[in-house]
């Protein structure tokens, strides 16, 4: 069974016409990455998964719940889209860590904020609270960040911001994991720490969607290749599909470009 | 004149400067969040009336807005007149909280997208992105136009003179009238220079309370 289905997403800004029917769908435990040239509707795509957009036409849906329908003009209340954007996580480029908490409360917070909710969190907090912290210690180990939990973002790399934001986003055990390019604002040599820690997550299955210009890891950590140009898949497969055999001229195009960089 | 009997004037005029300035800030800090808020309000009307009002408090000075809202209402629309220092403290609540208004509107414009953006992502309300991810990032970002403003609100309380009403710099300068003496003035002002001493180091203080991360 499909674990995320996109079913005819468009999405326009003004006159620009960013998506144009994009359909797709992902199995549990299966990495997609999607690639392209800057302005083909990566980001945009990643940022309708998560809420952060909303398409103009399309559905989608996870698990077979219907989280989306743009067609169906009845507003969704603000509870209900926070219950359904919970579905995803997404990491982002710019890391946008929370500056004034350490990074251990970075990974705690929502964690807390949702638990709060809980009818028994009055009666059990002191367990749900210590419960939430040895999670996310436990989230922090595996990014490989345990000796830097009280740490303010300032005080780190970039990589290990955004390892500190990928622990973050696991935190509330997303069915999807997105990425929008994270290794982009990292100076090279700091890419493949974080990189390592994206290899791990699609060695748990972990279900993932990363849009990245990193080719070599695009081909190494996908199970499934999106290209995208113009606002359309312009080919899709497996990954020895489109790095080894693109059909299409403009996916040709690209990888060569992408190669001499 | 003995230094212990013009201090103890003086102070009691101060005391009224100490009042308009603690009532000030009291009213005028969360007052100047709602204007904030409606200045950025997405409903148009609501944006355009509040910044045409924090342009009409900004733009003219704050010593007729006093005098307006002592004599205004009773003027024109027959109401009782309120008292001295109320109306004084009425005119620097509407006043401080227009400029305060504009130093948070600037600290929450200037708080990136990608921190609300990283937080709806998680699953917070509106209320939740606001109390637990901005707000602390904007009072570090506002903190020295603050202080700025609050030094400047300590001064301009003498402006309450101008509907007699007694403060310190008025008693000072009775002196000049009645007794040809002009240190009381020079003293008079140390009175403020102390006050704003203390809130400088206060601010330091803050700022530095706030250093241990950085937006």
């Amino acid at each position: 069974m499909a674990v995320l289905e996109v079913k005819n997403i468009k999405k326009s800004f003004g006159n620009l016409k960013v998506l144009e029917d994009i359909s797709f769908s992902l199995e549990k435990g299966e990495v997609l990455v999607i690639i392209g040239s800057s302005g083909s509707g990566k980001t945009t795509l990643l940022r309708c998964l998560n809420f952060l957009e909303t398409p103009d036409s399309g559905q989608i849906f996870v698990n077979d719940e219907k989280l989306l329908d743009a067609g169906d003009k009845l507003e969704q209340n603000e509870g209900e889209k926070r219950r359904k954007r919970l579905h995803f996580g997404l990491v982002f480029q710019s890391f946008n860590l929370f500056p004034q908490y350490t990074v251990l409360r970075n990974v705690m917070l929502a964690q807390e904020l949702i638990a709060q909710e809980r009818d028994d969190f009055k009666a059990n907090k002191k367990e749900i609270l210590a419960e939430i912290k040895a999670r996310s210690q436990q989230l922090l180990a595996e990014v490989g960040l345990t000796e830097k939990e009280d740490f303010y973002p300032h005080m780190l790399s970039g990589g290990q911001q955004q390892r500190a934001a990928i622990a973050r986003a696991l935190a509330l055990n997303p069915d999807i994991l997105c990425f929008d390019e994270p290794t982009s604002a990292l100076d090279p040599e700091l890419t493949g720490e974080v990189l390592k820690v994206i290899r791990e997550l699609a060695k748990e299955k972990r279900t993932m969607v990363i849009v990245t210009h990193e080719m070599a890891f695009a081909r190494a950590v996908a199970d499934k290749v999106i290209f995208m140009d113009k606002g359309v898949i312009a080919e899709e497969g497996t990954a020895e599909e489109v790095f080894d055999n693109p059909k299409e001229e403009r996916t040709k195009h690209f990888l060569y470009g992408a190669e001499n960089k | 004149m003995d230094l212990f009997t013009v201090t103890s004037r003086l102070l009691i005029g101060f005391g009224e400067n100490c009042i308009i300035f603690l009532l000030t800030l009291l009213f005028a800090l969360p007052l100047g969040l709602v204007i904030a808020f409606g200045s950025m309000s997405k409903f148009k009307p609501l944006a355009w009336l509040t910044k045409i009002f924090v342009w009409i408090i900004r733009g003219s000075p704050l010593m007729l807005q006093v005098i307006i809202v002592y004599y205004g209402p009773g003027l024109m629309w027959g109401w009782k007149a309120m008292g001295r220092t109320e109306a004084v403290i009425v005119a620097f609540i509407i006043n401080y909280a227009a400029y305060f208004s504009e130093i948070y509107r600037g600290g929450i414009e200037g708080i990136p997208k990608g921190q609300y953006e990283a937080a709806q992502v998680l699953g917070m309300t509106k209320s939740q992105i606001f109390f637990k991810v901005i707000l602390m990032q904007v009072i570090k970002r506002i903190l020295a136009p603050m202080s700025n403003e609050v030094i400047t609100l300590v001064k301009d309380t003498s402006l309450a003179r101008t509907i007699a009403v007694k403060e310190i710099i008025m008693y000072a300068q009775e002196y000049i009238a009645a007794n040809a003496i002009i240190w009381p003035l020079f003293y008079s002002g140390v009175f403020f220079l102390a006050f704003n001493g203390i809130l400088t180091i206060l601010f330091g203080w803050l700022e530095k309370k706030l250093s241990y991360f950085k937006v």
